[in-house]
């Protein structure tokens, strides 16, 4: 087993799929966070066999919805003073707005830069968001 | 303000509503000759179509109204760049509605959020073009008399084709509708169509590849052309394009009260020796467009 220090006050985002770490660490810009991040990759876990957990010191400083529209399946906990006060699963905003981007060339965003890129909840059931504009769905995993 | 963006924009109490309308004026003309007297109607079209343009323009001449607009992006601002919320803000002080043409997806519904006057969708790209569906909807009501209990055949390119797409979702919500869904392997209804709405509401349908096999059952035959614009790759298109022709052979098994209908323009996917057949309804269809474009005009500028 190895171990990772606690947390004084800060974030762990858990039950993250194995080998999915380094994507949210990208996808969240967690690299340009002026804190400790700390990546642990293939822990057991008693709910999915196997999976990624990223620890991030400090006050919650990114946006958790951005979350829930990649990784629907994920749970947040929230630490302060050593204490965890909050642990829940990320909940499907119904929309979001400049959050991921519609890929699809015929859409009107891919040649108007400015226009915000705004994804409506369509499916809860299935977590399936589509482009306000063009109805293309956004694809996890790519 | 009210806009007409996706053909499910309208309730199906708004739609019948409408196609009533569009039926009082297809019967008495002259009742709504100067309904629109002093409006002006902008048809800003960024790609061309002469059919759909020419509709708009007639309908709106129809209703007593007059007409201003452009007919490609070269010919408007947005050569020089212009974006689509800037035209329509400055279109909002030229005139009273506004139909708009745009290549790419979603530009008539960012002219919308922006707009101070009524925008129609005279179709974006592949996506939406609903006031084909309310023309395919009340050809349908006045050739049939209902838009309840049919098995609609619609055949061709049901991947890329906009109207197809438009159709399935508007007609899902009539009661005992069936479809036949007739393409080839390559040209399938896009798998959200089957899964969000043809699964989610429970409708009945089959897809196939055989149009003649199909012909017997169907009470509307709707077919579609192969459009060359929707292809990435030439080689697709030539070897897709003519798989499916619709001729006087194919319409032997089909029922004496069954209708033809197609978006147009034609290319070669249905013979011109149907023309003549009394089921040929895809030119009457055609003229329908212009009525109901003409209360959905007096509809969005409050004035039915």
């Amino acid at each position: 087993m190895l171990n990772i220090g606690g947390l004084h006050q800060g974030v762990v985002i858990d039950h993250i799929p194995a080998g999915e770490a380094m994507k949210i660490y990208e996808y969240l810009n967690l690299g340009d966070l002026d804190c400790e991040v700390a990546i642990i990759k293939n822990a057991s876990s008693k709910k999915i066999g196997r999976k990624d957990i990223i620890k991030i010191e400090g006050p919650l400083t990114i946006n958790i919805d951005a979350l829930a529209v990649r990784n629907p399946n994920v749970t947040i906990n929230i630490i302060e003073n050593d204490v965890i006060v909050e642990k829940r699963p990320v909940t499907l905003p119904n929309e979001v707005t400049n959050i991921i981007k519609c890929k699809n060339p015929r859409c009107i965003t891919c040649i108007e830069q400015e226009l915000p890129h705004i994804f409506r909840l369509t499916n809860k059931e299935d977590r399936v968001y589509r482009c306000i504009y063009c109805e293309e769905a956004y694809k996890r995993n790519e | 303000m009210k806009h007409l963006i996706s053909p499910m924009d309208l309730s199906v109490e708004e739609t019948d509503a409408l196609l009533a309308l569009a039926g009082k004026m297809y019967d008495h003309p002259e009742q709504y000759a100067h309904l629109c007297e002093g409006k002006k109607l902008a048809t800003c079209f960024y790609e061309p179509s002469t059919r759909t343009r020419l509709s708009f323009e007639a309908a709106m001449l129809n209703l007593g109204g007059s007409v201003l607009g452009f007919q490609s992006a070269d010919s408007s601002s947005a050569a020089k760049g212009e974006s689509v919320s800037d035209t329509i803000r400055v279109i909002s002080y030229y005139a009273d509605i506004c139909a708009m043409r745009h290549p790419k997806e979603g530009a008539p519904l960012v002219a919308s959020l922006h707009s101070g006057i009524p925008v129609i969708n005279a179709g974006d790209g592949g996506h939406n073009h609903p006031t084909q569906t309310l023309t395919d909807l009340m050809t349908m009501k006045q050739l049939k008399g209902r838009l309840n209990n049919l098995t609609i055949g619609l055949c061709g390119d049901l991947k890329f084709g906009r109207t197809v797409h438009s159709l399935i979702k508007a007609m899902s919500r009539y009661e005992g509708i069936r479809f036949i869904l007739i393409s080839p392997e390559e040209l399938k209804v896009p798998a959200y169509i089957r899964e969000e709405v043809l699964d989610a509401g429970h409708i009945p349908y089959e897809e196939v590849s055989n149009l003649e096999n199909a012909m017997p059952e169907l009470d509307i035959l709707y077919m579609t052309r192969v459009q060359r614009e929707r292809f990435f790759n030439e080689e697709d298109y030539i070897r897709l394009k003519d798989t499916f022709l619709l001729d006087k052979k194919k319409l032997a098994n089909a029922k004496d009260d069954m209708f033809i209908l197609h978006p147009l323009p034609r290319v070669n996917e249905i013979s011109v020796e149907v023309d003549d057949d009394p089921r040929a309804a895809y030119f009457r269809q055609a003229g329908y467009g212009v009525y109901v474009r003409m209360a959905l005009i007096a509809t969005l500028l409050d004035l039915a």
